[in-house]
Parts: C-alpha cells; structure tokens; sequence
C-alpha cells in the first residue's frame, strides 16, 4: 500500500478508536448509574484508545520510513559480489540500479546490474507490505487492548495528560535537536574536509582558491584553502555595516525615546522598521543595481578606482538593513532606564542631551553593547546582500572600495548546483559553516547573556 | 569655591549656558538627522524598486494576421502527433512576411523575425490544439514582442530617440511603422502572472515561484505553528526549572540569532544527503524554514502566553480542573490571538528567506508549476536571485517587478499582523 493510503486508513482507525472508546466508556458505567461514575469523562477514554490505537504506529512507520532506504541499498549492494570499494562508486552502481529499476535506463546493462534492480524490486514490494501489515496490526492490536481495559475505575484523564506532557516536551526539545543537527552536520563534514587540509592551513593561509583540479598536471592544480582573506572580507563588510547602523540606530533611539513627540513616534518607528521586514534579497539586487554603480561614480569623480562590485557597497545597504534591529533593541533598554534617574540628572540642571550622554546611555550602555553584538552576529552571517554585490575575489586587502568575499558567499558559491560531497572543495564549504556557526554562536552568547543581566537589574 | 564671588560664578555659567545649549541643538540635530536617514533610505528603496519595476506590468504586443496554413505547418489533421512536429514558426514567420513584403535580404528577414518573442509558436500551438476548426482559417492575434523591442518601446515614452539597445535602425523603423499603425501596443503583461519562469525575459513569469513559495509555506506553517505552540505551552505552563529546561531556553535564544545559511547545511547533510529526501522540493525548503521560524514562533508565543493573567488559571484551577485542562480549555484560547500574530510575522520571515534554499537545490532553472510538495520547484525571493543575475536589460524590471509582488505579499502579511493585534488586544 502506498504511504498517503496508509497514512489515511490510519487515521480513519485513529478516528473508529476514538468513537468506540468513547461509547464503551458510556456503556461500562451503565450498570453502575450512568456517566457519573466515571472516572474521568468519556471524552478522555475516547482519546486514550485513540493515542495507544495512533502514536506507536506512527512513531513505528516515521522510523520506516526515514530507515527503510538505507537498509534496502544495503541488502542491494550486499548481494553485489564485486562491487566497487569507493563511496562514490557504489553510489554510481547504486543510481543505475535504481534508475534500471524505475524503467528510466535505455541501453545495454549487465545481468548482474539487472539482476540487483530485479532485487531492489522485490524487497521494495515486500517492504512496503510488512510496512502496512505492520502498522496496521500494530495500531487495530494496541487499540483492541486498550479497549478491553476500559472500566469506570480506569484513571483516563491522567493517562492522556501524561502522554500530552510528554509530546509537549518533545516539541519544545525541537530547539536541542535542531542544534544538535547542526553542530553534527557540520561538524562531521569539516573533520573530513580537515583530513585532507590542515586546520592550520585553513585558519592561517592567506590564499584561497578551491578548486579542484581534474588532471594533477593542470594549471593551478592545487587548491588552496588558506580562509584568512575570507575572514577579513567577512570581518571589513561587516565592519561597514556597523559604521552605518550603529551611530544612526542608536541616535534615531535615543530620539524617539527621549525627544519625538507622540506623532513623530507613531510615524518614524514603524516606518523605520519596514526596513526590517524587507527580504534580504531585495536589499541585495538593490545593492548590486543602484548602490554598487553609485559607489563607483562618487568614487571615480574624486579620482579613485573602484570596482564594480565593492565591500563598500554591500556594507552600505547591510548597515541600513540593521538600522532597525539597533534601533529597536537600543530603544528597548534606553526605555528600561528607570525615570528616576532622568528627573535626577534633570533636576541639577543638566540639559537633555547632557541627561542622556553621562545618565541615559551610561546606564543603558551593557543593553546597548549586548545588541550591538547581535547585530555584529548578524551581518557576519548575512548572506544575500553580500552573494549580489560584494564579489566573488578573494581579495587580501584594506581597501573598501576592491571587491572582497566573504565567508557566507563563499558558502553558497561552493554548495550551489550539483556534486558529489567527497571532495575537499564542497567539504570546505562545510567548514566555512562551522567557522560561522561557532563565532555567531560565541558572539550571540555573550550578547543574550550581557542582555539578559543587565535588564535584571531594573526589574 | 569660596574664592568665587556670586557674579562671577553667574558670569561662568553664563558663558558655558550657551555653549552648552549648542551642544543640545547639535546632539537633537544627529538625532533628527539619523531619523530623517533611516526614512530616507526606506522611501529611496521602495521608489527605486517602483520606479524600475512598474513597467513590467505592461509588456508590448505586436498584432499580426496570422494563417494556420497546413501547407506551411506542414500537417494535415489536428492530432497530438502531428501538433508536436508542426511548424507553428513558420506560421509566424509568413504573417512577418506578409505585413513587412518589401523585406528580402536574409539578414533583414532574421531581423525582421526577431520581433515576435520565441515564445510565439507555443502559444499559436495551444491555440490550435483547442480549437482545431481553426485549421485552415486566419485570424488576427496578439503575440508578445521581443524584449529588446519591449526594452525599445517602453524607452521610447521616456526619451524621443529611445535606447536602442539590441535594436537595430531599421527594427526600429518597422516598429515605429506598427506602432503608427495601431498593430504594436503596450498591454498588460498577463504573461508575468500566468507563466513560470523562462530565459526569454517576455515570457518569464512569477507563478511557478508563486506556487512553490506557497508549498514551501503550508508545509512550514503546518509543522512550525503546531510545535511551536506546544514547546512555549510546555516552557511556560509545564517546565520545571532545572537543567534540561535551562537548556531548552538557552538553545531558543540562540537558534534565534544562528545565520540562516547554516539552517541551509543543515538541509543538506541531513534532509538530503542523509535522509535522500528530493532536492529542489517544497517539502525539504519548508522543512528547513521551520526549523528556522520555530525560535520565533516559540517565543512570541511565550509572550502571549505570559500575558494571560495568572487569575484565569487560579479560578479554573479552583473549579477543579487539573492543569492541562486550565491550559487547554482556558490560556490557550485566550493565548491565541497572540500566537497568530507570531505566526504571521513568522511566515512573513520565512516568506523572504532566500539563502538556505540556495543550499538545498532551489535555484534549479524550474518552469513547470508544481503540483505537489515534492515536486521541484522554486520560490519567490529565489527567482529574484536568479532574475537578478540575468543580463538581459529586460530582466531588471521583471526583477523589480517580482520584489513588487514580494512586498506587497509581505506588506500585507504585516499588515495582517498587525491589525490582528490590535483588534484582538485584551485588556485585563
């Protein structure tokens, strides 16, 4: 039977265990004076059958069908007698059987390779009839069980509830899986990659260029992997979108929550923040089309060279992309800074401005930090601004007007398109990811925690 | 001090006042002018977009007679085998002809012929395979212009002389000739809606990618709203305060902040090299911009869970109800509006991410319209990326066009968000 089938009888099962338990539950309190002397309500017996008759199924069927894949290919490949021994040869055996199988391959084949399709058939069949006729039993047994225990002394309520606290911490251990994810995919990858480069290699090098070569007497043919010029252009752009965002985002908070009337604060703000909710890739096309080009004007007319994809640019529009991040997150603990301390300073005669240089932002100053580095962590790990026009040249330099790349487009350009992950160029890729992973981890610790202590006090 | 008589004193703190109060002006002065930058750059953004995009929702029509000559199709009867080897540009080719006759060099007929788009043919055979009468028979039709004649002719409103372009003199000329004569009209590009995506810039269209984004989405929304109401339920109502919980709270926080490209390497060692789920997929992009959108999810509503006044819980817990069902029958319905709100802005986020669908194969050149969740397929702010990089003249204002439609979705979407919290606010 086919997956959405079975899932669909499934749940029509789910749905007949629901309404049998719920009338068994009316019927086996009859004898005893009605559904007074239920236990719980029938509602809860009604579920109870439904959960034993549903979660073992599916939990059942979910581990089949993320694992019945690699076991098929395993049993396919273990009938193989001379199979080859690399990876990526198996996996070219592996897709010809597989496309032998669907009817996809046109042409002469060996009988071995016909004989494994033939193979990979019939498990498949036999996989998908265990599949159902497991789960189905499964789910009509555990539900019959349940059923049969149902008597108005049963506690439903209380087992249902323990079930849904148990399914509520699982979803909120997402988070935990979900990191855990992460730091296992792109860890294990980047040990493979640092098999075949040095770590040192990779933190200190100063030349990058992953390519690969075909032949080993090819121009060029070495790869080299030194990230330090990615690094620098990460850590330039970057730098160029704090220059803009920090100054203007703190000084449009300091003067919405200190100055703006109601009226200016009911305009600006929102409008400010609509910059937040612009896609990144907008910011980027408008980078590429209409900041990069003006950059090289402005730069030209005073008799500089620029390129045409600059560091310049890409750290303009992403320092106006943070704006409102700054902005919101200073304006957060400016306003958290209790009045108290504002009448104080005002009342010895301090001029606004004076209140808020040596008061207001001393006071604020841990919050304000705290979201600057969030911010930071934020344009390192920006992606799109930079893929569109910051360039793809591994530029050691200074200068902001040369093209630079950075670590995130590095990324994308070695991942984009298809290839096969045994070779160190899309491996690196991996340990760029682990690199960002690992220093806006770092980076977005110690902002949450200076965050998170600083509003304490307050409280 | 003592030395200091009281004039002298006043005589200082008059010479400082007005330094002092210069100071202030200076210091309201960068605030007003940080304000006025951040305005500024929203209304420079958006007027740049418009202004490159707006004409993309028109799109130059040329009017030709158009003869189904079985002669020059080269069929006899309307069947599908015959329709697929039939010579539809030919047909095209010959109704050029006939409304240019004084054309006769080779090199003038190409050009000549490079005035309909490519795209031409297609539509002439679906027209065919509907009404097969038509055989046989002439009809005037509409067909979309080259881009570069689009380019031509939309630049020719803005400037008398126009920009050429890939256009030669004599195009121009001819196009000039139609324009007179009423046969070339700018019309509304229907075609920018209906088609999917294509390397002729005046046949590529949005819907494919509107399609995908909205798989992409449901799958997403599906998944991420239900389990990020569970975990906040759990955090708030539930969580006993010890080490697991610490680390659950800590891990939100900063899945929050982790880049988004790394969900994307996340997508692809698991979902697709482990797990072989299809590349390119809706069910893969929605996957990964769940686990995305579940941080924010989660602790928005939290903080609509924490709104709830404690004295709802107390007086259903002093019915008698046990905690789930205080939670359950009580908070959480009053908890919800919040938790919509969230959603929304959520899948607004989720909407314009671009970069971890690079990494799971979303950038595939995909014209067909999906069908399903694990068809290929491509999404929105995607297509814009590969817009982008196009270059054809003609593709920027698709572009601008697509990041129109974008924003409008989003706008909308925020809009909702909104509106949403202010009419369901409560206040106790």
């Amino acid at each position: 039977m086919q997956t959405p089938t079975l899932f669909a009888l499934l749940l029509l099962l789910v749905l007949v265990a629901y309404g049998t338990g719920f009338s068994r539950a009316i019927a086996a309190a009859r004898s005893r004076g009605g559904v007074r002397s239920l236990a719980s309500l029938p509602t809860y017996y009604g579920v109870h059958t439904a959960l034993w008759c549903g979660l073992p199924a599916l939990i059942i069927l979910g581990f089949w069908l993320v694992f019945d894949d690699a076991i098929i290919r395993a049993l396919v490949l273990g009938g193989i007698a001379d199979k080859p021994d690399s990876i990526s040869g198996q996996n070219l055996l592996y897709a010809q059987i597989q496309n032998l199988a669907a009817g996809n391959l046109i042409g002469d084949t060996s009988p071995q390779i016909r004989a494994a399709a033939d193979h990979l058939l019939s498990l498949r069949e036999r996989g998908q009839w265990m599949q159902t006729a497991i789960t189905l039993i499964l789910a009509a047994g555990l539900a019959a069980y349940t059923l049969l225990r149902i008597s108005p002394d049963m506690r439903a309520r209380e087992k249902v509830e323990k079930v849904l606290r148990v399914i509520l911490l699982v979803c909120a251990s997402a988070a935990i899986f979900t990191t855990v994810g992460i730091l296992m995919s792109v860890l294990f990858e980047s040990l493979r990659f640092f098999q075949s480069v040095p770590v040192t290699e990779f933190l200190f090098g100063l030349h990058w260029s992953p390519q690969m070569a075909l032949r080993s007497d090819q121009v060029g043919s070495s790869g080299a992997f030194g990230a330090v010029p990615l690094f620098t252009g990460t850590l330039m752009v970057s730098a160029i979108a704090m220059f803009v965002a920090v100054p203007v985002g703190l000084m449009s908070a300091i003067y919405l929550a200190e100055y703006a009337g109601k009226k200016v604060r009911a305009f600006a703000k929102p409008l400010i923040e609509i910059l937040a909710g612009v896609p990144t890739v907008v910011y980027g096309f408008f980078a590429a089309l209409t900041v990069a080009p003006f950059v090289r004007e402005v730069a030209q007319s005073v008799g500089l060279e620029a390129s045409s994809e600059s560091a310049l640019a890409a750290g303009l529009v992403m320092g106006v992309m943070i704006i409102p991040f700054v902005s919101s997150l200073s304006d957060d603990v400016i306003n958290a800074v209790p009045q108290s301390l504002r009448d104080g300073a005002l009342g010895l005669g301090s001029t606004k401005s004076e209140t808020v240089r040596k008061v207001v932002i001393p006071a604020a100053l841990p919050g304000i930090v705290g979201g600057v580095l969030l911010a930071v962590s934020r344009a390192i790990g920006e992606t799109m601004i930079v893929v569109m026009a910051a360039g793809l040249a591994a530029n050691l330099t200074a200068n902001p007007l040369e093209s630079v790349t950075t670590v995130t487009v590095q990324i994308v350009t070695l991942l984009v398109g298809d290839q096969e992950f045994d070779s160190p160029k899309t491996l690196a890729a991996f340990a760029l990811g682990l690199m960002l992973f690992i220093s806006t981890l770092i980076l977005n610790f110690i902002a949450l925690h200076v965050v998170k202590k600083y509003r304490e006090q307050y409280d | 001090m003592t030395d200091l008589t009281q004039t002298q004193v006043r005589e200082r703190i008059a010479a400082r006042l007005a330094s002092r109060h210069r100071k202030e002006k200076i210091f309201r002065g960068f605030g007003i002018a940080s304000i006025a930058f951040g305005v500024l750059a929203v209304l420079v953004l958006f007027t740049d977009i418009i202004s490159k995009g707006s004409s993309a929702f028109v799109q130059t029509d040329i009017q030709l007679q158009v003869t189904y000559d079985p002669a020059t199709l080269g069929i006899e009867t309307v069947d599908e085998e015959s329709l697929a080897w039939a010579n539809f540009d030919a047909v095209i080719r010959s109704a050029l002809r006939e409304r240019f006759p004084d054309v006769t060099s080779r090199r003038d007929k190409r050009e000549l012929y490079s005035l309909v788009s490519n795209g031409a043919g297609f539509e002439l055979r679906e027209r065919l395979q509907e009404n097969p009468d038509l055989l046989g028979k002439t009809e005037t039709l509409w067909f979309n212009a080259d881009d570069d004649v689009d380019t031509y002719v939309k630049s020719l409103s803005k400037s008398k002389d126009g920009f050429l372009g890939r256009t030669s003199e004599q195009k121009a000329q001819w196009i000039l000739a139609l324009r007179e004569s009423g046969e070339l009209e700018k019309r509304f590009n229907t075609t920018f809606f209906t088609n999917g995506d294509s390397r002729e810039p005046e046949q590529a269209g949005i819907r494919a990618a509107l399609v995908g984004s909205l798989f992409t989405l449901l799958v997403t929304l599906t998944l991420s709203f239900p389990i990020g109401v569970a975990a906040a339920i759990y955090l708030e109502e539930f969580a006993p305060k010890n080490r697991w919980t610490d680390l659950i709270e800590v891990n939100i926080n900063n899945l929050a902040a982790v880049p988004s490209i790394v969900f994307g390497l996340l997508g692809l060692a698991i979902f697709i090299n482990f797990f072989e789920l299809p590349r390119s997929a809706p069910l893969v992009g929605g996957l990964v911009l769940t686990l995305m959108t579940l941080p924010t999810i989660i602790i928005s509503s939290r903080a609509s869970l924490k709104s709830v006044p404690p004295s709802i819980r107390e007086a259903a817990m002093g019915m008698g109800a046990s905690r789930m069902q205080v939670v359950l029958h009580h908070v959480l319905p009053l908890a919800m509006p919040g938790m919509l709100t969230g959603a929304i802005i959520g899948m607004a986020q989720a909407l314009g991410e671009t970069a971890p669908l690079l990494m799971i194969g979303m950038v595939a050149f995909i014209v067909d319209v999906p069908h399903g969740i694990t068809d290929p397929s491509t999404v929105l702010p995607v297509q814009i990326f590969l817009w982008a990089d196009s270059p054809e003249r003609a593709f920027v204002e698709r572009t601008s066009a697509a990041i129109m439609v974008l924003l409008a979705v989003l706008i909308t979407m925020n809009t909702c968000a909104v509106w949403l919290r202010k009419k369901l606010e409560r206040r106790w």
